[in-house]
C-alpha cells in the first residue's frame, strides 16, 4: 500500500480509482520504469557473479512474494513453502523431459500443478488457523518431501532430476546473460500481478480475513473459500518460482530444501514486511545477500586470529543458519514492519529534509 | 505373521512413546501457560543432552552429580529464553510469536552444530548394558530406566500440578492471565517457571535418549514428533499429551511392522505420524481432550 504521507501539497485525489493507482505520483511511476530499463541493462555490465545473485533474488523473490500473499496478506502462515518450491521444479523438469513439453509452457504448468497440490494441502487450511496451520504445513513439508524421495520415476531417486534449458520458438536460451531476461520478465509479471490483486475485491477480502475474520465472514466474505484461493495462490507462486530454479540450475535434487529452507523463505517475508509487496523482493535481496557478505567477511579473516580461534571457514553453513535466525528474532522483535518501513521512514525523513517538524 | 518382531517393536513403541508424552507435555506445559507454541522443544532436549555428555566426558564429572548440573543449568536456561527472547513478545500477533521459536529453533540447532560437530557421540555408560527376559522378550535396561524415569517425570508433573501451591498458580494463569494477577500471582514468574520447567524436564527426556542412542543433532527429531502427539492428545491437555506420545510411539513402530513386512516402502515409521496428524486436524482439530476454541463477538 502506498504511504498517503509523502502526497505534495495541492495533489488531491478525487476519485476512488484514484485512489488506488499502483503509484501514487507520476514520478514515482517514472522513477520505477527507469529503473526497470536500467535493470534491462545489467546483464551487460555485472560480472557473473552479481549476475547470478540477481537471478536468485528474482527467483526466491517470486516464492517469496508468494507466501507474503499467506503471511501478510491472509495472516495465514506457513512452514512447508520450500516444498511446494521443489514440487514446482521436479514438475518442470518431468513436463518438459518426459512430456515433452517446451519449457515455455511447462514452467507456467508446473505452477498450476502446484497450486492444486496446495489446494489439497489448504482444505483443512480453510477450518483452521493460527498454529494449526502451521502445523498441518509442516506436515505437508514432511509428506511431500517424503514423497520425492520415494517417487523415483517422478524425481529420478537420488540421481538429480535434469531439467532441459529454456527455450522460446525454437531458439534456446544458453547462460545466465540470457536467462536473466527471463526472470526479470516473470518477476514483473507476478509482481505487477500481487500488486493488482491487492487491489481488487479478492485481495481486500484477503486482507479483511487477515484483520479480523469474524467480522469478515459477517461482511459476507466467504472464508472457506478465501482461505484456500491464498493456499493456493501461494503454491503458485512457490510452483513458479520453483519451475524458474529448475531451469535455472538445470538439474533439481532435493538437497536442501527441508524445513530450513522453508524458514528462510518466511525469513524473506519477514525482513522485508509483512504485507509489503516491494518488502518481499527488499527482503528476499536481504536474505539472499547475508550469506554472500557472510562469506566476504570469512574470507576477509581468513588466517587470521579469529578465524583459527572459531573455525569460521570450517562452520560457514551453521554461521548462516545462525545469523539468519538471529535476524528473525531481531526483526520480529525491533523492527516487526520490516525493510518496508524503514525505507518509508527514509523516504520521509528526505522528503521533509531540513526541516522535519 | 512376525508376533516376536511385532511384539518387540511395540515394547519399542511404548518406552519411545513415553518419551514422546513426556516431550509433549513439557511444550504442552508451555503452551498452556504462556500461550507460546514451542518450535524449539526439541532443541531443549539437544542442549540438555549436550551439557550433560560435556560434564561427563570433558570434566570427568561423575553422573549423579553431572546429572543435577545439567538440570539446574536447563532451568536457568529457561528462565533466560523467556526474559530475553519471549517476554518481548508478549501481546505481539501470534503468529509472531510462532516465527520467534522457530528462528530460535534454528538458531540452537545451527549453534550445537557448530560447537559439537555433525557426528554423534556416544554416551558415556551409566549403567552396565544389560538385557532383562520378560516373558521371552529380550528388554535392554536402559529401556527399562527409560520407561521408569519417563513415568516418574509424568508422575512428578501430576503432583505438581494438584498438589503444589505453585502448581496451583500456574493452573490459574493458565485458566485466566488477568484473574490470576488480580489474585495475586506474578503472572511474569509464572511464564518463567514454566519455561524453567520445561526445559528442565525436556533435559531429562534428552539424556535418557542419549544415553539409549548417544547425543546427535538427530535427536531434536523428537521436538517435531511432539505436533502429532500434542495436537492428538489436544493442544491444551497435560495428560492428552501424554496419551497422545504414547499412541503416536505405538503408531510408528507399528507402522514400521507393516512396512518392513507386508509394503517395503521403507521410511513409512517416519511419515507416518504426519499422516496421521493431517487425519486428525481435518476430523478433530481439538483432539481428544482438547478445550473446543469457542469465540464471542
Amino acid at each position: 500500500m502506498a504511504s498517503t504521507t509523502l502526497i505534495p501539497a495541492g495533489d488531491y485525489r478525487t476519485s476512488y480509482a484514484a485512489d488506488t493507482t499502483i503509484f501514487p505520483t507520476a514520478a514515482s511511476r517514472n522513477a520505477a520504469v527507469a529503473g526497470i530499463v536500467l535493470i534491462c541493462f545489467a546483464p551487460q555490465v555485472l560480472s557473473a557473479y552479481w549476475l547470478s545473485i540477481l537471478i536468485q533474488i528474482g527467483i526466491f523473490g517470486i516464492a517469496a512474494l508468494g507466501l507474503n500473499i499467506l503471511v501478510g496478506f491472509t495472516g495465514q502462515i506457513s512452514i512447508g513453502h520450500a516444498a511446494f518450491f521443489l514440487l514446482g521444479a521436479f514438475t518442470s523438469a518431468y513436463l518438459s523431459n518426459h512430456m515433452s513439453i517446451p519449457v515455455f509452457f511447462a514452467i507456467p504448468l508446473a505452477g498450476l500443478v502446484t497450486a492444486l497440490v496446495g489446494l489439497i494441502f489448504g482444505l483443512p487450511a480453510a477450518r483452521l488457523k493460527g498454529l494449526y496451520l502451521v502445523i498441518a504445513t509442516l506436515a505437508a513439508q514432511y509428506i511431500l518431501l517424503d514423497f520425492f524421495n520415494r517417487a523415483e520415476w517422478f524425481t529420478g531417486g537420488s540421481v538429480p532430476a535434469s531439467a532441459n534449458p529454456f527455450s522460446i520458438f525454437g531458439y534456446t536460451l544458453r547462460g545466465d546473460r540470457q536467462y536473466f531476461y527471463v526472470v526479470l520478465a516473470y518477476v514483473l509479471a507476478s509482481y505487477l500481478l500481487v500488486t493488482n490483486l491487492m487491489r481488487t475485491r479478492d485481495g481486500r477480502a484477503l486482507v479483511a480475513v487477515r484483520d479480523h475474520y469474524l467480522s469478515a465472514e459477517i461482511m459476507g466474505i466467504n472464508l472457506t473459500k478465501y482461505r484456500t484461493l491464498s493456499f493456493a495462490l501461494a503454491a503458485f507462486f512457490a510452483g513458479i518460482a520453483g519451475a524458474l530454479y529448475a531451469h535455472y540450475q538445470l538439474v533439481v535434487s532435493n538437497e536442501g530444501f527441508g524445513i530450513e529452507r522453508s524458514i528462510i523463505f518466511l525469513a524473506m517475508v519477514i525482513i522485508g514486511g509483512t504485507g509489503s509487496i516491494m518488502g518481499t523482493l527488499m527482503g528476499t535481496a536481504f536474505v539472499v545477500l547475508l550469506p554472500e557478505s557472510m562469506e566476504w567477511i570469512s574470507a576477509s579473516l581468513k588466517g587470521g586470529a579469529i578465524d583459527r580461534a572459531l573455525q569460521l571457514n570450517n562452520n560457514i553453513t551453521f554461521l548462516r543458519e545462525i545469523a539468519i535466525g538471529l535476524i528473525i528474532i531481531a526483526f520480529l522483535m525491533f523492527e516487526p514492519d520490516g525493510l518496508a518501513h524503514r525505507w518509508r521512514q527514509i523516504k520521509t525523513y528526505w522528503k521533509l529534509y531540513p526541516f522535519s517538524h | 505373521m512376525n508376533a516376536q518382531l511385532l511384539i518387540q517393536l511395540l515394547v519399542n513403541g511404548l518406552v519411545v512413546g513415553t518419551l514422546y508424552g513426556v516431550v509433549a507435555m513439557s511444550f504442552v506445559l508451555i503452551y498452556k501457560a504462556t500461550q507460546v507454541v514451542n518450535f524449539a522443544q526439541g532443541e531443549l532436549l539437544l542442549i540438555g543432552a549436550w551439557v550433560c555428555w560435556v560434564m561427563l566426558t570433558k570434566y570427568q564429572v561423575p553422573f549423579y552429580l553431572g546429572m543435577p548440573l545439567t538440570l539446574a543449568f536447563m532451568f536457568v536456561f529457561g528462565i533466560a529464553i523467556q526474559i530475553v527472547i519471549l517476554r518481548p513478545m508478549i501481546g505481539e500477533p501470534i503468529i509472531s510469536v510462532i516465527m520467534v521459536t522457530i528462528a530460535l529453533s534454528e538458531v540452537f540447532q545451527a549453534s550445537l552444530k557448530w560447537i559439537f560437530g555433525v557426528n554423534p557421540q556416544p554416551f558415556p555408560r551409566i549403567f552396565t548394558s544389560q538385557s532383562v527376559n520378560f516373558a521371552g522378550l529380550q528388554i535392554q535396561t536402559v529401556y527399562v530406566m527409560s520407561l521408569v524415569v519417563s513415568v516418574a517425570m509424568m508422575a512428578g508433573m501430576a503432583w505438581f500440578f494438584r498438589v503444589s501451591k505453585y502448581g496451583l498458580a500456574m493452573r490459574a494463569t493458565a485458566f485466566n492471565q488477568q484473574v490470576a494477577q488480580s489474585l495475586g500471582i506474578s503472572v511474569k514468574s509464572v511464564f518463567a517457571m514454566a519455561w524453567a520447567i520445561s526445559a528442565t524436564v525436556s533435559a531429562v527426556a534428552g539424556v535418557v535418549v542419549a544415553v539409549v542412542n548417544g547425543v546427535s543433532s538427530g535427536l531434536s527429531a523428537y521436538g517435531i514428533k511432539v505436533f502429532p502427539a500434542a495436537i492428538l492428545g489436544g493442544l491444551d491437555s497435560i495428560g492428552g499429551a501424554v496419551l497422545g506420545g504414547i499412541i503416536i510411539g505405538l503408531l510408528e513402530n507399528f507402522a514400521q511392522y507393516i512396512d518392513s513386512q507386508y509394503l517395503h516402502w521403507g521410511n513409512l515409521y517416519e511419515v507416518a505420524p504426519f499422516y496421521v496428524l493431517i487425519i486428525i486436524l481435518m476430523i478433530k482439530p481439538y483432539g481428544l481432550f482438547g478445550t473446543k476454541d469457542i469465540e464471542r463477538i
